[in-house]
Order: structure tokens, then sequence, then C-alpha cells
């Protein structure tokens, strides 16, 4: 039998390897909702750089204690995320910007569209693990890191033209893979044991 | 699907992938090492608990031994081990 590397398991066998000690388990969870966490923190609720760290590591901290009391792995991007606006409301309210109604508000509104939209981007970035390592590669320097066209060239070691091919190429591929995840099962969330 | 709508849903993809920006490379490398972190705190707090001296010692200069014990200057942490080491009962305390 054959052990499958942790980032090429759903969240549930996640969870589980992470609560046996497995410290490249923890590490996978940490890379696979460090974005998510910080997306919420700082588009959802604009927190500042000081505000938005303490809740970083509050979450992955309490997600730590909690392992062993989650009710159910495979569940644990909601838990992520729940915590993760529970903690900013709190670093807000400690910073007393929710003091005037109005201001609540507004918050809460602008929070409802940008939180949709960190849904929608993990949705993406789950779909992009099933992907080949050369197009997860050349869509994360293009799109997140902001890496121009010889930059990743350079980098990669192929011809400035074949870089933009190759992200269109990648981009329909991820396209595709979300199609297919919307149409058929969800990812294999579910526990082995 | 029409060439049209494929290019709208994949600029839609290209959005989201711009939204979801990695977080500063220092908080993901410390998250990493909380576990790790978790043990070695939770090994100064069992000493202490056995040994006041030791106890009175770590709260005196809680900077200097967490420095001992490899974690920088870390006023979170520092304020998390102050937190469990004046949580210990002490000999004598009601």
């Amino acid at each position: 039998m054959t052990v499958r590397e942790p980032r090429d398991i759903g969240d549930a066998e996640l969870v589980a390897r992470c609560r046996r000690g497995e410290p490249a388990a923890w590490a996978e969870l940490v890379d696979r909702f460090e974005r998510y966490v910080y997306a919420i923190a700082v588009r959802g609720y604009r927190l500042s750089a000081e505000q938005a760290e303490e809740v970083f590591q509050e979450v992955f901290a309490r997600v730590y204690e909690h392992l062993g009391t989650l009710r159910d792995d495979g569940a644990i991007r909601p838990f992520i995320g729940a915590l993760t606006r529970r903690l900013a409301v709190d670093q807000l309210r400690a910073g007393a910007r929710l003091k005037r109604l109005g201001d609540e508000y507004s918050t809460e509104h602008d929070s409802a569209e940008a939180f949709e939209a960190v849904e929608r981007a993990l949705d993406v970035q789950e779909a992009l693990a099933g992907l080949t390592g050369e197009c997860r590669e050349v869509l994360d320097r293009f799109f997140v890191r902001d890496e121009s066209y010889a930059t990743i060239a350079r980098a990669l070691e192929i011809a400035p033209g074949t870089v933009a091919s190759r992200i269109s190429r990648c981009l329909s591929k991820l396209a595709k893979e979300l199609e297919g995840r919307n149409l058929g099962p969800g990812p294999s969330g579910e526990r082995t044991r | 699907m029409s060439g049209s709508s494929r290019s709208y849903e994949e600029e839609g993809v290209a959005q989201s992938l711009r939204a979801l920006r990695p977080a500063p490379a220092a908080w993901v490398q410390a998250a990493k090492e909380l576990p790790a972190a978790r043990r070695e705190l939770d090994g100064i707090v069992e000493r202490a608990r056995a040994d006041a001296a030791y106890r009175s010692a770590v709260l005196k200069d809680l900077e200097g031994s967490l420095r001992h014990a490899g974690h920088g200057d870390d006023v979170m942490r520092a304020a998390a081990l102050r937190a469990r080491l004046s949580a210990i009962p002490q000999p004598g305390s009601v």
C-alpha cells in the first residue's frame, strides 16, 4: 500500500494525520489554509497588518488545540472560516472600529461580498491542486505573485513566448477542473477509519 | 459552450487566483512551528510544576527563558507562558 503525500489527501484525512502528530501534515494544513485565513482577515475585515497577524496566529493555535475535538474532520474549512471571522470581529471590537452602528452596517455589508469572493477563491485554489505541478507553478507566478512573462520564462527556463500560451492552457484546464468539481462529487474528504 | 462564455469564465478564475494572496512568509513559518513550540512550552510548564525555584526563575526572566528555548522575542508566547506559569498552584497558596 502506498502512503499518499499530505498534499494529495482530502481535508478529513489531513486532519486525522495532524491529530496523529505528523509534522508534514500540520505543515500542509497551514499551507492549505494560510491564504484563506489571510484573505478573510485582510480582504473581508480590512484588518491592519498587526491585527491580521494576531488573528492569523490565533486561528492556527486554536485549530491545533481543537484537533482532538472537531465534530467533523471533513468540515475543517468552515470551522477555520468561522473561527477567523469571529477572531477578526473581536479584533475590530478591541480596536473600537465598530463603535457606531453605521460603521457596523457598512463593515458587514462590505464583508459579505468580500467573503463570497474569498470562498470562490479557495474553491479555485483547491481545484488548482488537481493540475500538474507545471500548471500550478505558472499560474501562481503570474496571477498571485505578479511576475512578468520575462521573469517566469527565466525561472522556468522556457522561451518568453511559451509563457503566455502555457498560462492560457493551464487556465483553461483549471476552469475545466472547477466545472468537473461542480458537476461531480466533492473532494475526497471522507475519513478513512 | 461558446468561446466568449468560456473566456469570461476563465477571467473569473483568474480573478479568484489573484484574490488569494499568500500571507507573509514569517507568519506561515510561525504557524508551522506551532506544534514544536507548544511541546517546548509544555516542557517548561511541566518542569515549573515540579520545581518552584525553576518556576520563579522563568517568571523573573520570561523573555530570556524563551530565547534560551529558541523562541526569540515573541510577546504573545511570553504572555501565554506567563499565564500558564501563574496558574500553577504554589505551596502554601489557598
